[in-house]
């Protein structure tokens, strides 16, 4: 995907023809551009085309001299590995979760919101405050002071009532996980729907209300399909971010009790397994299913900015 | 109230504020009678504020009872039922700090304060030209130059770990700051760029053109007449930088040993400790996300706007 959208910029912005002077002056014009671009294409493309050329070779980082060309057999190695397969079930399953939790979760909070009431900036600061927790610490937060079996707050409160004591991570690992990413990232879809809810047409919400329509028909009619981009963007964007995810896995279950998603997996097979090989076929693997949601996602980016440059 | 709490309302129209006119006639006119329908409303109005309220509070709570905790000696942090009177103390933050022997935070805070602080300059030293040459002169194909810098933020990061690392490896630059200086700068200049060239949207063609005719040159024009005006959109930016480098745990964990560890390395270390140490967890923790509590509540709408990539204002 990459290489599509690099290509329109490395082809020759000017045609043949044009005196030198066009030229140099177009140059000039770009020149401001320049830094920024080329950092890019060599910090974030380089990278990633070694990682194809690696991904073709058979390397053990412990027997550097055994290295060879295998062509595409650590590819076929990757996609028959039980345990890799059970990490891209596991990424996808940890994906939608959190992101639909968090969806449904904002998209009601950002509603409740969007009323005025006493204290409404208190209980706006109180729901962001999760978001800016660093990701580490939100982990170590939700494994060691709120999930601990014999002190965390969990069952320090199911004790008052008289409840089970359950140890939530080795009972349900992947939910675990999931609840404390669904805890940092809701604030997140709750900002970007309010921001939505906001930018309605408020003549037009009057309009119908006046009309007759009921709470829900304003809802259902007007304020859901309003959303609708919005709802797309923080899927999208949440999907971006939590595919990645690497913190909260490696904190709250260092990737045991099947909740090793691709990301930790990637970081396993290379920092512990050290092989190079078949590390890289896996991040190819990874791109390419971020290429996926990457072109949703850029296509729904790019519906808002030229709505954006219109209006302008 | 906050202050973008504030901005908020204000951008609504008057209608909206007023109670009464045509809008609670307008929903009064079911079979109930006006008066009764806008009683219960108000009721309701209540209710769903109260609903507001908990919900904030719950999700505050986690945070409130980290906090607390933080406060406590470590016998009382480990109690079940929890201790909530139990006496305060600064333990946690002694412990923490390396008072009582472990190993200071010292170096991993300032090598993260290094990192994040300087990546976000260089973003910002590499951005604001870049925005200049898409936004106000309008290179040609500036979409896709833009689309481009997008996409690259899609490439998960985890993919061009292992290039990255044995680059470092044969270059000398493990455990080395610089190298997440460089990797952070990458990381954050596209979100800068696509927020940039929103914010330098805003300056007047105009302006820059009669600088441009009084014979200014490229760094005077960006110094002294885009960056004063757009100066609220390049703090937004160089706030939400800060935060992701802040934040960044993959990178760092992989390519940085004792010397250049970060902060969030540096709380790795807690994840698999025994014993008490649950009051020390949580200074820690609390200790580490300040600068980012501090700069996400000083510009929380900022804050959508880097993350949507400047697709949501």
């Amino acid at each position: 995907m990459t290489a599509t959208t690099a290509a329109p910029v490395a082809a020759p912005a000017v045609r043949a023809g044009r005196p030198p002077s066009a030229r140099l002056r177009a140059w000039a014009t770009r020149a401001p551009l320049m830094p920024a671009l080329v950092f890019m294409i060599v910090v974030t493309q380089l990278p990633f085309v070694a990682t194809v050329v690696i991904s073709f070779f058979d390397w053990n980082a412990l027997y550097p001299k055994a290295r060879r060309f295998t062509g595409l057999d650590n590819y076929h190695q990757v996609l028959t590995d039980a345990d890799l397969r059970h990490s891209v079930w596991t990424t996808v399953l940890l994906t939608v979760a959190v992101v639909l939790a968090s969806l449904v979760l904002g998209l009601g909070l950002a509603l409740l919101l969007d009323r005025r009431f006493r204290g409404r900036g208190v209980v706006r600061t109180l729901l962001i405050a999760p978001f800016l927790v660093v990701p580490v610490a939100a982990a170590l937060l939700w494994k060691h002071i709120l999930y601990n079996p014999e002190y965390g707050l969990f069952n320090g409160l199911l004790h008052y009532v008289g409840g089970p004591q359950p140890d939530w991570i080795s009972r349900t690992p992947l939910l675990a996980v999931e609840a404390s990413l669904v805890w940092q990232w809701t604030p997140f879809m709750m900002l970007i729907l309010l921001a939505g809810l906001q930018s309605r047409d408020h003549e037009q919400l009057e309009a119908a209300r006046v009309d007759g329509a009921s709470d829900w028909q304003v809802f259902r009619y007007l304020t859901l399909p309003h959303l609708r981009r919005y709802l797309e963007l923080g899927a999208l964007l949440g999907s971006i971010y939590i595919v990645q995810n690497f913190d909260a896995v490696f904190t709250l279950t260092s990737g045991g009790l099947g909740t090793a998603n691709l990301p930790y997996t990637v970081y396993q097979s290379f920092y512990q397994a050290h092989e190079n090989g078949l590390a890289s076929a896996a991040g190819v693997l990874v791109v390419i299913g971020s290429i996926v949601i990457a072109t949703l996602a850029l296509r729904v980016v790019s519906s808002l900015f030229r709505e954006e440059v219109s209006r302008a | 109230m906050s202050t973008a709490a504030a901005a908020g309302d204000a951008g609504r129209p008057k209608s909206r504020t007023g109670d009464g006119g045509p809008e609670r006639a307008g929903r009064g006119a079911g079979p109930g009678g006006a008066g009764r329908r806008a009683g219960g409303r108000r009721r309701g109005g209540t209710g769903l504020a109260l609903a507001a309220w908990v919900a904030g509070i719950v999700f505050f709570l986690p945070l409130a009872w980290m906090a607390l905790t933080s406060f406590h000696s470590e016998q009382d942090a480990a109690t079940n039922p929890p201790s909530f009177g139990a006496s305060l103390t600064l333990d946690g933050y002694r412990e923490f700090f390396g008072t009582g022997g472990g190993a200071s935070p010292w170096p991993a805070l300032t090598n993260s304060a290094v990192a994040s602080v300087t990546s976000t300059l260089l973003v910002l030293l590499l951005a604001l030209p870049a925005a200049y040459a898409l936004s106000i002169r309008r290179v040609r194909k500036w979409t896709d130059v833009l689309f481009f810098f997008l996409s690259t933020k899609m490439l998960p990061a985890v993919a061009g770990l292992l290039p990255v690392y044995l680059f470092a490896k044969n270059a000398g630059l493990l455990d080395n700051i610089w190298l997440l200086v460089v990797l952070y700068t990458s990381m954050n200049l596209p979100i800068a760029v696509w927020m940039m060239q929103s914010f330098l949207a805003e300056v007047p063609v105009a302006v820059v053109e009669a600088a441009r005719v009084d014979g200014a040159r490229l760094p005077t024009i960006l110094a002294r007449v885009v960056a004063p005006i757009a100066l609220p959109g390049i703090a937004a930016t160089a706030l939400i930088c800060f935060i992701f480098s802040w934040n960044e745990l993959l990178f760092a964990r992989v390519l940085t040993g004792v010397v250049a560890e970060t902060a969030p390395v540096f709380l790795t270390g807690f994840i698999t400790s025994q014993g008490l140490f649950l009051a020390k967890v949580a200074a820690a923790s609390l200790v580490v996300s300040l600068p980012v509590l501090a700069a996400g509540f000083a510009a929380q709408d900022k804050l959508v706007q880097g993350l949507s990539l400047g697709a949501v204002k």
